[in-house]
């Protein structure tokens, strides 16, 4: 049945790692038996700013920096014979934002992509994900140092896509990693976003928004590894859910080894309910080797939107529709406020009031 | 001239363990102008006809009316009911996070109003009520009610009240939990919107301290579900002196 040869089992569901994802509904992706095809679907938007090229090279050319444990993240690497490769040239400031956008029909398909910002570059990459796709997804960034980058992948599938990714960041010597996350569309989005860093005085900051409704199931899995001493992470995830069997999955691991003295981390998971049957889980998880940290907290709360709020802003004129909305933007407009961009903010709010106006139907 | 007028209204809250009569028949009719305090004992259901009249989902018309100018209000959803001129001020109002005050206050004022205040006078105008209530300009970022003290929950109900300019406005034990110097700053407030809308308000108190600076025209006892005595504002000094013990029955 032209079975891969592989050393990573087919996961079963009991894994630690795959206990909350519906495995029947992932297009095989995770699954050793099921061929999917390398495929290079991303393409530049926009015009690239000066200093920033998008190649398509050969996967040899480009071997895997870091090991990962992922099934699907090894099953990419095998299959992608090709990988895209965004280059931020050193020094370049980009003013504009580098717009990367990505279609995907209905075949299942694999994609690598390397990002890699030089030393002391700036810039601001978006990475947009639209239609019916069932897609398995590595994107490694590659931070030289000094090097600032933000990056914005956007979630904005059809309601039948299945996106499983990787976005794993190697942060080296005081550069700065910012990562917006954000999740509002498709049938299956599971993406693990993963730090590390290989020098003293860097900083990621992470953060993510994600709206289910009625039969979704959005799952952020996020680990940053405190491999080295003096470095800096938050991460900040936020979540509403409304609809019958819509669920949430937030991991948030945080690993400080032994040595990596002056760490200085924090995250935080915040889930809004705003019907009954829909259903967030928030793990938060925080392994310290060492006692020489400037901190490490974490904090996971998940709230109702209830019927006395509702009554409350009625009370005062409001329709219900139109509060439900004002509490859901409140609620995202810490995070979606940093984009510093209009355009995108105003984007992502219609996106979800488009979903919110459509639950239950 | 606006008129509310309740009559023989009959109410159920609605309970996991089935429905229990709250109210048992109140007439009350308010005019534009006029200031009725509705006095009684904790338990009587004072607060079930205020939560009643503004549409809460909690209790059960069994029977009666509620009309207000001729239409009838309990046919009206819960936005309806504050579009056509009524405002309840909370005795305890919920917090809303990551609403902020100035944005509740805009979107409140355009449901009321039919459409979006104009930005430059109404930056101004809100200022100006914040003020006059003695409520600190930070306070339009924070999140609607979010850590507010009880004095500062109420300042907020009445500058909601200023703001979108009801008809009838109904004051659910707005005096409860207030020092005397917030008293005041919240009493002054009523006052204002009396004198310059003219407007009906019902004054739901246990105490009759807040009638020292909200001077009622009318006083109704309420007692086990429904009006039991009514008389002018020495009906109130009679309960001061006195107390409810001769209308609570066994």
């Amino acid at each position: 049945m032209g079975a891969l040869t592989t050393n990573y089992l087919t996961p079963t569901g009991r894994e630690e790692a795959w206990r909350f994802t519906p495995l029947k509904r992932l297009a095989g992706l995770h699954d050793s038996s099921v061929n999917v095809a390398g495929h290079i679907s991303i393409s530049s938007k926009t015009e690239l700013p000066q200093g920033v090229s998008l190649k398509v090279s050969s996967s040899a050319d480009f071997p895997a920096s870091y090991t990962s444990n992922d099934v699907v993240t090894n099953r990419i690497r095998q299959t992608a014979k090709q990988v895209s490769v965004l280059t931020i040239a050193d020094d370049c400031e980009a003013s504009e934002s580098i717009y990367l956008s990505r279609t995907c029909s209905t075949e299942p398909e694999f994609s690598r992509v390397v990002i890699q910002a030089g030393v002391n570059s700036k810039s601001t990459v978006v990475v947009e994900n639209t239609g019916t796709g069932q897609l398995g997804e590595e994107i490694e960034i590659n931070l030289a140092p000094g090097a600032r980058l933000d990056l914005i992948s956007l979630q904005e599938w059809d309601k039948s896509a299945v996106h499983i990714a990787q976005h794993h960041a190697i942060l080296s010597k005081d550069s700065q990693f910012t990562s917006y996350v954000v999740s509002v569309g498709g049938s299956v989005v599971r993406i693990s976003p993963t730090v590390e860093f290989t020098g003293p005085g860097a900083f990621a900051d992470l953060y993510g928004v994600y709206f289910a409704t009625d039969g979704q199931h959005l799952e952020h899995r996020i680990h940053v590894d405190h491999n080295v001493a003096n470095a800096k992470s938050r991460v900040t995830y936020k979540g509403a859910l409304a609809g019958k069997q819509a669920h949430t999955v937030w991991i948030g691991d945080v690993y400080i080894h032994k040595g990596a003295d002056g760490t200085d981390t924090y995250e935080l998971n915040r889930n809004l309910l705003l019907t009954d049957g829909a259903r967030a889980d928030s793990v938060p998880n925080l392994e310290i080797e060492t006692s020489e940290i400037v901190g490490a907290g974490h904090a996971s709360t998940t709230g109702r939107f209830d019927d006395e709020q509702l009554f409350y802003l009625q009370s005062r004129g409001i329709p219900a529709e139109v509060a439900r909305r004002l509490v859901i933007r409140g609620f995202f407009a810490e995070i979606v406020n940093k984009f510093k961009n209009a355009d995108l903010e105003e984007q992502l709010m219609a996106r979800i009031d488009e979903e919110l106006s459509k639950v239950g139907q | 001239m606006n008129v509310l007028e309740i009559k023989n209204l009959q109410v159920s809250v609605v309970t996991d363990a089935g429905n229990k009569e709250i109210l048992r028949g109140v007439d009350l009719t308010i005019k534009s102008g006029e200031t009725h305090a509705i006095m009684g004992p904790n338990g009587s259901g004072k607060s079930t006809l205020a939560y009643s009249i503004a549409g809460h989902p909690k209790y059960l018309i069994t029977g009666g009316s509620v009309l207000l100018d001729g239409a009838d209000v309990l046919e009206m959803s819960v936005d309806e009911r504050a579009k056509a001129g009524l405002f309840l001020a909370m005795q305890y109002p919920v917090e809303v996070p990551g609403v902020s005050v100035s944005n509740f206050l805009r979107t409140a004022v355009t449901a009321i109003r039919g459409e979006a205040p104009k930005l430059r006078t109404w930056v101004g105008e809100v200022k100006e009520v914040m003020a006059s209530l003695n409520i600190d300009g930070a306070f339009s970022e924070r999140n609607v009610n979010e850590g507010f003290s009880g004095g500062e929950k109420k300042r907020h109900e009445i500058l909601q009240m200023e703001l979108l300019k009801p008809k009838i406005a109904i004051l659910d034990e707005t005096d409860s939990g207030l020092d005397v110097d917030a008293l005041r700053i919240v009493s002054e407030g009523v006052n204002r919107v009396k004198a310059n809308s003219n407007l009906g308000v019902m004054l739901i108190t246990h105490y009759t301290r807040i009638l020292r600076y909200i001077k009622p025209d009318f006083v109704h006892v309420f007692a086990n579900g429904k009006i039991v005595e009514e008389g002018g504002p020495e009906l109130a000094d009679k309960l001061e002196e006195k107390g409810y013990a001769e209308y609570i029955t066994a």
